[in-house]
């Protein structure tokens, strides 16, 4: 809503000195969003006057027209004399009032104005457009004023062309604060000065004789308010002072008549429609729509009605959308395009939000009507708003008030709330006292009556008929403590009571992301959108689970309208974002959810609001969401160790991959086993898929050759994947302290020959149960295959480290353990001590 | 008692002489002296020390001199050794200081050569802050609470006093899931706020309830220097008896105080959101301008368009009506809440100009912000 500063103290008289700043500080802190405050034409400066056309010498030999003038200025120009101008508009005749910028004046711009030579001319000055002057976009030439006007008057004043604009965002709940009657009441109680409301005017009474109107669905319309106006001057032309209203609060003016109802909307907040009435065939009637039924509305749009839109009717059939957008077929007509409407209907009427809401969405019709409809309108507004439209109509159309008035209205009850009278105090917690409670509640437009039920100092509050919003105790509360304000509201802390700290899972979450920091990860958060090609790039077969995607109605792109299954494709997303931008050695992890969908697929119920749904109900609304694990994952290309003085680098690689899961699961406190797998997106041959116990919580490897051209990755970028709820379920336990033995340690050396196929986790965990409880730590040093080791045959070199708690061992035990080790890893896997 | 000695030589040997005692013990004493090199003085050692040396034949030459003799030679001979061993001794601790230094002098290296071996990471600071947002109220006693992204409608709507037609329903724009019949009435969204949090802890535990509730929420905004689709909020809620809106502005104030830090004013907006009533937008003074752009078209700042205010998030005291759906006894328990965007806190606490870079996940980005911010 924008709210001129001059119109607004039409209503209120605020003080003189008080900028568009100061109210809107104001009225933010009452609570409307004034989002800003524009300055209008703040560095215009005069003389700008009007002027009378006197001589027009149309000047040939150059591209366009141009018109040498003489133009009456009266004083303005010190001298009286006509003032010399060359123009290049040609839309005035001699003897037309035009507005003058004379030398000495700056135009917005800022464009100083100057006498100057120009067509071989002298011009001093300018006979000014709309736009020149900063009053719309409209350039149909330069403005032609009124004939009443005297040449040498002050056009800036005359034009209002300086003022303040304030632009409040209306929250939903304020409906009322779309007018300037809403917006000059909260100014006035900010300001504890008086309103000049105006929707208080004399309305005569309903009779039998105003335009019939038959209302079949009253619960749609609650509220008809007919008038007619006849002998309405087609040609007349809305004058500036509305003009100017029109343009200022972002409206374009378009006729008289139009202007007029979009005038009295933005005055009281009233919607109005204006029929032509020549045009309308017979009773209006207010229904809803017949399937099948179309009307083209005023943008010249043909629309099929649904069942559920209420319609304006005449005999024809539907002549408006109730409360959107009204018909082509009894539009106001202009003089311009023939003979132009002279027989007005105005409607004000009231229509149900949430019905105006739902044709309003249905057709994608918002309009001024349907914002205001939506947020709800004064019901009691509607015979003021179509009186005020009718004055105008007779003011300055020169038309003519028939006597007959319609007035359909729907019982309306008052609604009474009872509060508490320190109900404020205890919301805020503050003391107001009863005094200030009622004069805030009558100030917003409540009366109030103070009653004593059962020793309670209660007050019975009826709000007024355009606050619908008002409905409990609780939103007249907020009405006294926002007017108060909340700045005066003292600040104390509650008693929280002791608290758990941060659950196990919540430390290990934190846990996760420093340790993969501290392993040289930079974490990264991705949208959690993809697409079908997101998919193909990482070679998921046809029938992959990670297919099953939870699928949006309106997704941002319809590339991507699915949610991920996986943290991959945003994960190598950002990494090939980043090495597009130079960044070539990476190592990037996120942790975030993925959706999973149920293997039954639910709707969601609509559940009351009245009490707490019981727990089958709100197990049904979770039995309707996917799973949606808590995952990490990391991804890597370039050098892992980079190359530099100190020698040679490592690049990143499987192991790193696996190696970053490890270092999660140690986050979580558990032990990771791998095992050699194949699986999409990964490298057939170097895919670990990664276990606590035997259950799989993810994986980890090089991406395939294909998935990594697909994707236009470096070679051997690697990934890995991993669910931490699942690490979390198991990393629960606590670690018992080991005993320390403080005996010398007795180191062995061994070399197995195994097959090539024979997994290193293997031999090492036939090792381990083969050495017993000596064995205190085993390594593995070398790895080699060739000609030594053996066709088909590989080398693996362990470090065996033996220590007894109670005792220094002798070099017979501890080769004895290492032969049972041996022997184990023999009788599990083949191996063969390497030399024997 | 030992027996006499009958076996010396009666021949009082040369060596034994005084001065040839004290020759001896005068060369070695030089020879040390000259010694150069810790080689050198080796070789010295073993010419006056060794065995074969002269104090060391004259000592064993004790033994065969008559016994009214031998105390006197073994105090000359044992004087004369102790101080060439003390010479040697000198010697050494001198020549291995030389020599130390010296080698340690061979081994200074450049110690300012530039060491970035070890790959550095980082955390984002999104997530930081968030932390950083509940650990202060974690502090105050408040638990962390979480719930889903893809939540029912009912939790991020209705529940919160946000009917099917409601104009705010219509403020946010919703992602809906599709229905399995590929409509949109799943009843299922991308949660639109943290909010639906707030009903799920209601419904999942009774009063007193203090808890924040970190999260990614998702709205259909287009990504702009200033808008994201996927934003983060911190969301907290405290149901108690006797809260009031003095409780929230304490709460808010002594959290921007740790968070932003004190002497910067707040602003306390009254603004609407369904689930709370009174309900209230915070604005933090900017702290750049400190208000001093506002009106002032030579000071602009870029960091709150001049407005002299910063948006912080909105907060209010609890709606009964999100009680009552939430199984609280209003007329017994009252609660506030509030709701803050973390990419705006962000934006202003560090000096981010441009949402998208939160978004893109470029390292360049996030390596500053290190650990923790």
């Amino acid at each position: 809503m924008r709210v001129p500063l001059s119109w607004l103290r039409e209503y209120v008289d605020l003080p003189a000195g008080e900028t568009g700043r100061d109210v809107a500080a104001r009225l933010v802190r009452a609570g409307l969003e004034v989002e800003t405050v524009e300055q209008l034409n703040a560095d215009l400066k005069g003389p700008l006057v009007v002027g009378q056309v006197l001589s027009i010498e149309e000047l040939s030999g150059f591209k366009k027209p141009i018109r040498h003038c003489f133009v009456n200025v009266g004083d303005a120009n010190g001298t009286g004399e006509p003032q010399e101008i060359v123009c290049g508009a040609t839309n005035f005749a001699v003897g037309d009032k035009v507005v003058v910028v004379l030398p000495g004046a700056v135009l917005p711009g800022p464009f100083p104005i100057a006498a100057r030579q120009t067509y071989g001319q002298t011009s001093a000055g300018m006979i000014c457009s709309a736009r020149e002057l900063g009053m719309g976009d409209d350039h149909n030439g330069i403005i032609v004023l009124e004939s009443h006007h005297e040449p040498g008057t002050d056009a800036i004043e005359l034009l209002q062309l300086v003022d303040e604009v304030l632009d409040i965002a209306v929250t939903p709940d304020r409906g009322y604060c779309l007018s300037m009657r809403g917006v000059a009441r909260e100014a006035a109680a900010a300001y504890g000065l008086p309103l000049a409301d105006p929707a208080l005017l004399d309305v005569p009474p309903a009779n039998s004789y105003g335009y019939p109107v038959k209302v079949a669905d009253p619960v749609g319309c609650d509220r008809f308010v007919a008038r007619t106006v006849t002998g309405v001057n087609p040609a007349a032309q809305s004058p500036i002072w509305l003009q100017r209203r029109l343009q200022k609060s972002g409206i374009r003016p378009i006729s008289l008549t139009v202007d007029i109802t979009n005038y009295v909307m933005l005055e009281v907040g009233q919607p109005l429609h204006a029929y032509d009435r020549n045009r309308v065939d017979g009773p209006i009637q207010v229904r809803r729509a017949q399937d099948g039924e179309t009307i083209t509305t005023l943008d010249g749009v043909q629309r099929k009605l649904a069942a559920e839109d209420l319609v304006i009717c005449d005999n024809t059939g539907p002549i408006g959308i109730a409360g959107v957008m009204g018909g082509a077929s009894t539009e106001i007509l202009d003089a311009a395009a023939g003979p132009g409407t002279t027989e007005v209907i105005i409607e004000a009427a009231h229509f149900e939000a949430v019905t105006v809401a739902r044709a309003a969405k249905r057709h994608k019709l918002p309009s001024e009507a349907s914002k205001r409809f939506e947020r709800g309108v004064d019901p009691e507004a509607a015979r003021a708003a179509a009186q005020r439209a009718v004055d105008l109509l007779v003011l300055i159309a020169g038309g003519t008030a028939e006597a007959g008035v319609t007035d359909i209205a729907a019982p309306h009850p008052l609604r009474t709330i009872a509060i508490d009278a320190d109900l404020p105090d205890r919301v805020a917690g503050t003391e107001y006292g009863r005094e200030t409670v009622t004069r805030r509640l009558q100030e917003v437009g409540c009366t109030v009556a103070g009653a004593d039920i059962a020793g309670a100092d209660i007050l019975q509050v009826t709000p007024p008929t355009w606050r619908p919003d008002l409905t409990d105790p609780y939103d007249l509360a907020e009405e006294v403590i926002r007017l108060e304000g909340y700045d005066n509201v003292p600040a104390r802390m509650p008693t929280v009571p002791p608290g758990r700290g941060l659950t196990e899972a919540q430390r290990f979450h934190r846990r996760t992301g420093v340790a993969l920091a501290g392993a040289g990860y930079v974490e990264v958060n991705n949208y959690p959108f993809v697409g079908e090609a997101a998919l193909d790039a990482l070679g998921f077969e046809k029938d992959d689970e990670r297919r099953r995607t939870v699928k949006l109605v309106n997704p941002l792109s319809d590339e991507e309208p699915a949610l991920r299954t996986t943290l991959l494709p945003g994960l190598l997303g950002a990494l090939r974002r980043n090495i597009g931008r130079g960044n070539t050695d990476l190592a990037i992890f996120e942790t975030g959810t993925v959706f999973l969908p149920k293997e039954e697929l639910k709707v969601a119920p609509r559940l009351p609001v009245d009490r707490r749904p019981t727990a089958e109900q709100l197990a049904s609304l979770d039995a309707a969401l996917p799973d949606q694990p808590r995952r990490v994952a990391v991804a890597l290309a370039g050098e892992r160790l980079p190359s530099g003085w100190w020698g040679k680098g490592a690049g990143a690689g499987w192991a790193d991959a696996v190696e970053a899961a490890r270092t999660v699961a140690r986050a979580a406190g558990v032990e990771l086993t791998v095992r050699q797998v194949q699986r999409a997106p990964w490298h057939p041959g170097r895919c670990a898929e990664l276990l606590v116990g035997e259950r799989v919580v993810g994986y980890a490897g090089e991406l395939h050759p294909r998935v990594i051209k697909a994707l236009h990755l470096p070679e051997r970028t690697s990934a890995m994947e991993l669910d931490l709820d699942l690490l979390v379920a198991d990393g629960t336990q606590r670690v018992s302290g080991p005993a320390v033995s403080s005996y010398p340690v007795a180191t062995q050396d061994v070399a197995l020959i195994v097959d090539s196929a024979v997994p290193a986790a293997e031999v090492e965990a036939a090792l381990r149960d083969g050495a017993g409880e000596l064995l205190e730590a085993i390594r593995l040093f070398d790895v080699f295959t060739g000609e030594q080791a053996g066709e088909g045959k590989k080398s693996l070199a362990y470090t065996l480290r033996f220590r007894a708690t109670d005792r220094t061992l002798t070099a017979d035990e501890a080769s004895a353990a290492r032969e049972t080790a041996v022997a184990a890893a023999t009788a599990r896997t083949g191996a063969v001590l390497r030399g024997a | 008692m030992s027996a006499p000695n009958k076996s010396y030589d009666p021949v009082e040997v040369e060596a034994l002489k005084p001065e040839e005692v004290e020759r001896a013990r005068d060369e070695a004493v030089a020879a040390f002296a000259a010694a150069g090199t810790l080689d050198e003085l080796k070789q010295a050692k073993v010419a006056h020390t060794g065995d074969r040396s002269a104090l060391s034949l004259a000592n064993r030459e004790i033994g065969a001199l008559p016994p009214q003799a031998k105390a006197a030679a073994g105090k000359l001979i044992g004087q004369a050794r102790g101080a060439v061993n003390k010479a040697l001794a000198k010697r050494q601790v001198e020549l291995e200081a030389e020599r130390d230094a010296r080698v340690l002098v061979e081994e200074a290296v450049d110690v300012t050569l530039p060491y970035d071996r070890t790959p550095r990471g980082a955390r984002h600071p999104l997530t930081t802050l968030a932390e950083r947002i509940e650990d202060t109220f974690v502090a105050m006693g408040y638990e962390v609470a979480e719930g889903p992204e893809v939540e029912a409608e009912w939790l991020n709507f209705d529940a919160l006093n946000l009917g099917e037609d409601h104009p705010a329903r219509s403020m946010q724009d919703t992602f809906f899931v599709q229905a399995p019949d590929g409509s949109a009435d799943s009843g299922v969204v991308l949660r639109t706020q943290t909010s639906p949090v707030q009903a799920r802890t209601l419904l999942d535990r009774e009063p007193p309830v203090y808890v924040v509730c970190p999260g990614r929420v998702y709205r259909t905004d287009e990504l702009d220097a200033t808008h994201t689709p996927v934003f983060r909020q911190v969301e907290g809620l405290a149901v108690d008896e006797g809260i009031t809106f003095a409780d929230l502005k304490g709460t808010i104030e002594l959290l921007v105080s740790k968070l932003i830090g004190d002497g910067l004013e707040l602003r306390w907006r009254p603004s609407y959101f369904p689930f709370t009533e009174p309900s209230a937008e915070i604005d933090l003074q900017c702290f750049v301008c400190r208000g001093e752009s506002v009106g002032n078209p030579d000071r602009p700042c870029r960091t709150c368009s001049s407005e002299g205010w910063i948006e912080l998030g909105g907060c209010g005291v609890v709606n009964p009506r999100v009680l009552v759906a939430c199984g609280v006894d209003p007329s017994r328990y009252s609660g506030f809440a509030f709701g803050l965007g973390l990419e705006r806190i962000l934006m202003n606490r560090h000096n981010v100009a441009d949402m998208r870079d939160m978004v893109e996940g470029d390292v360049r980005f996030t390596l500053p912000f290190g650990m923790e911010i």
